[in-house]
């Protein structure tokens, strides 16, 4: 038994050597920027450029965007089959693997071959359309995530006995998905656009085939030109899908634990 | 057609109906609600066909349609170059190589937190970091690597001035394949310990007291009962690792640039800019890319359900 625990800490010592080196390395690095001291230049240098601003910016309402219509499309949907349609289920649940494995270039490609310029809806046109078509690509890499999320709150409670007992009461079906359904799932909806949000931030090769101004893309912009500043952006975007994890565990700690369940 | 966020509301109202038909007895409100689900169903599956399907489909049909417009197999035929031979093959090298070590080691670091009797708080936070980490790939990943095991990373700098020892000039290079691999590794294990865990977990206590009883030692205990049982799960993930890291461009991109001429990059340039000079063969190289992620994720889908026989 002794021996065993023993081969046990070898193991996590040498993977926390592997997991922890490189963000120690990225925190030492992001400091160094000048010789002789450690300062957070690096980050003032990041932060304070008008570049990092407009993308972060553009992509927090992209990813704001791509969280609101993945919820207006994955919700009703995830409601309906588990309410009365469970033969739908298998297509549902066939269509939220595809972006697990159509690689997100091979997407992007698609839709550049589709929606360009002399196709029937040329959304690539306009900035506008190709706002469209970016937040919609994000609908489409969140929505396993989405789905599963929300899915997973649907099964925490009542579905059934909710819906009818609103519709007694007179409620309508889009009355009951917005003020009984949504409320009584919204730890698990949360999570799913932390989740969203965790995946889409810092996206590169979507918004870089599009020519979106992204942050992922600035990144990259960042990194073929500077030396420090890679390495502080690379600490501030774990802190942000850190904060987005943490958030979920935190979350799901406010979750309904026990309803009354029917499965 | 185009403007889905209408049209879901103008859908999830149209049910309303059916709390009408409710009063009507119950098989006509049945078939009145049934209405409203599929309306419910349907922005869905029309984003589904709109921005998943289709565009993929015509990508794929995009490969066998030739520059006069005609059906042929020329683009196909043309993959065979060197330059895109190489692509796929160091391609398949780095995921087979980061799938096979994620594996390896994501088990590991699995048994060991959770057969090793590693204090409890050890194994929720390394869950909890695990989800993060997996999901801590593209640019930023590179960035890290490059302040670890760049020419002037924090690693690369503490083994020269303690040891002595430029891994550098011993061969090592970030931006080579072994680099990849290792920088892969970085997503690769996390996502192994995620889904590999509950397959452990469901190795149940019984089964080891019986073979112990039966006079087995731990190694005939993995050897008979826990490698068989864990088996398809482990190949199942290796599948899921390869198809995770053949589809992934922008770690690879951020740290090598151009310079490591993997499928998902060659691809990457020739939409940019058709280096290949001919834009049906970016569809094949599409297809080729669809078609090797597409095999291994069904693998791992089928053995999954097969493996959950035993894991239940």
């Amino acid at each position: 038994m002794r021996r065993g625990k023993l081969w046990a800490w070898i193991v996590f010592a040498l993977g926390t050597l592997y997991f922890l080196l490189p963000l120690i390395a990225t925190v030492q690095f992001s400091l160094s920027i000048r010789r002789d001291a450690i300062t957070l230049d690096a980050y003032t240098n990041v932060i304070q450029s008008p570049v990092f601003q407009q993308t972060f910016g553009y992509s927090i309402i992209i990813a704001v965007a791509a969280i609101v219509v993945g919820l207006l499309l994955v919700v009703p949907a995830a409601y309906f089959v588990r309410l009365r349609a469970p033969q739908l289920r298998p297509i549902i649940e066939f269509v939220t693997l595809l972006p697990l494995i159509i690689p997100p270039i091979i997407l992007v490609f698609g839709y550049i071959r589709m929606y360009n310029s002399s196709s029937v809806l040329p959304l690539t046109n306009t900035s506008v359309g190709t706002n469209v078509l970016l937040t919609l690509a994000y609908v489409a890499l969140a929505l396993p995530y989405m789905y599963r999320a929300v899915d997973t709150g649907l099964r925490t409670i009542d579905v059934q006995t909710l819906t009818e007992a609103a519709n007694i009461l007179g409620a309508n079906t889009l009355t009951i998905l917005l003020r009984v359904i949504f409320p009584n799932i919204i730890v698990a909806v949360l999570s799913g656009a932390f989740l969203t949000l965790a995946i889409v931030i810092g996206e590169f090769t979507i918004a870089s085939l599009l020519n979106r101004p992204a942050f992922g893309v600035y990144m990259q912009n960042v990194g073929a030109n500077r030396a420090f500043e890679p390495a502080a952006l690379a600490v501030i975007s774990f802190v942000i899908t850190w904060g987005a994890m943490g958030m979920i565990q935190l979350l799901a700690r406010f979750a309904p634990r026990t309803a009354a369940l029917t499965d | 057609m185009s403007n889905n966020t209408d049209s879901v509301v103008t859908n999830i109202a149209a049910p309303a109906s059916a709390g009408v038909a409710l009063s009507r007895g119950p098989f006509a409100a049945f078939r009145g609600m049934r209405w409203g689900d599929y309306l419910g169903v349907a922005p869905f599956l029309l984003f589904a066909v709109l921005f998943l399907i289709v565009p993929t489909l015509y990508l794929v049909l995009g490969a066998f349609i030739g520059r006069d417009g005609a059906f042929t197999l020329q683009n196909i035929v043309d993959l065979g170059t060197p330059q895109i031979l190489n692509s796929f093959w160091i391609s398949l090298r780095v995921s087979a190589a980061s799938a096979l070590l994620g594996c390896i080691f994501g088990l590991l670091i699995a048994l060991a937190i959770i057969r090793g009797k590693l204090p409890s708080a050890i194994r929720s936070t390394v869950m909890t970091f695990s989800g993060v980490a997996s999901n801590f790939a593209g640019i930023p990943l590179a960035f890290a690597f490059l302040s670890t095991l760049g020419r002037l990373g924090l690693v690369t700098a503490f083994l020269k001035l303690y040891f002595g020892f430029d891994i550098y000039r011993a061969g090592f290079n970030l931006l080579s394949f072994w680099g990849l691999t290792l920088t892969y590794c970085y997503f690769q294990i996390p996502l192994m310990i995620l889904i590999i865990a509950p397959a452990i977990d469901g190795l149940r206590k019984e089964w080891n007291e019986a073979a112990a009883t039966l006079g087995a030692s731990p190694f005939q205990f993995w050897r008979y009962i826990g490698m068989p049982v864990l088996w398809p799960n482990l190949l199942g993930t290796l599948s899921l690792l390869f198809a995770n890291a053949f589809g992934a461009i922008a770690t690879a991109y951020a740290l090598t640039g151009s310079s490591l001429n993997i499928v998902p990059i060659l691809l990457y340039a020739q939409i940019r800019g058709d280096v290949l000079n001919n834009p049906g063969l970016g569809a094949a190289l599409a297809l080729g890319m669809i078609v090797i992620t597409a095999v291994a994720n069904v693998v791992y889908l089928v053995i999954r359900t097969r493996a959950e026989r035993w894991l239940k």
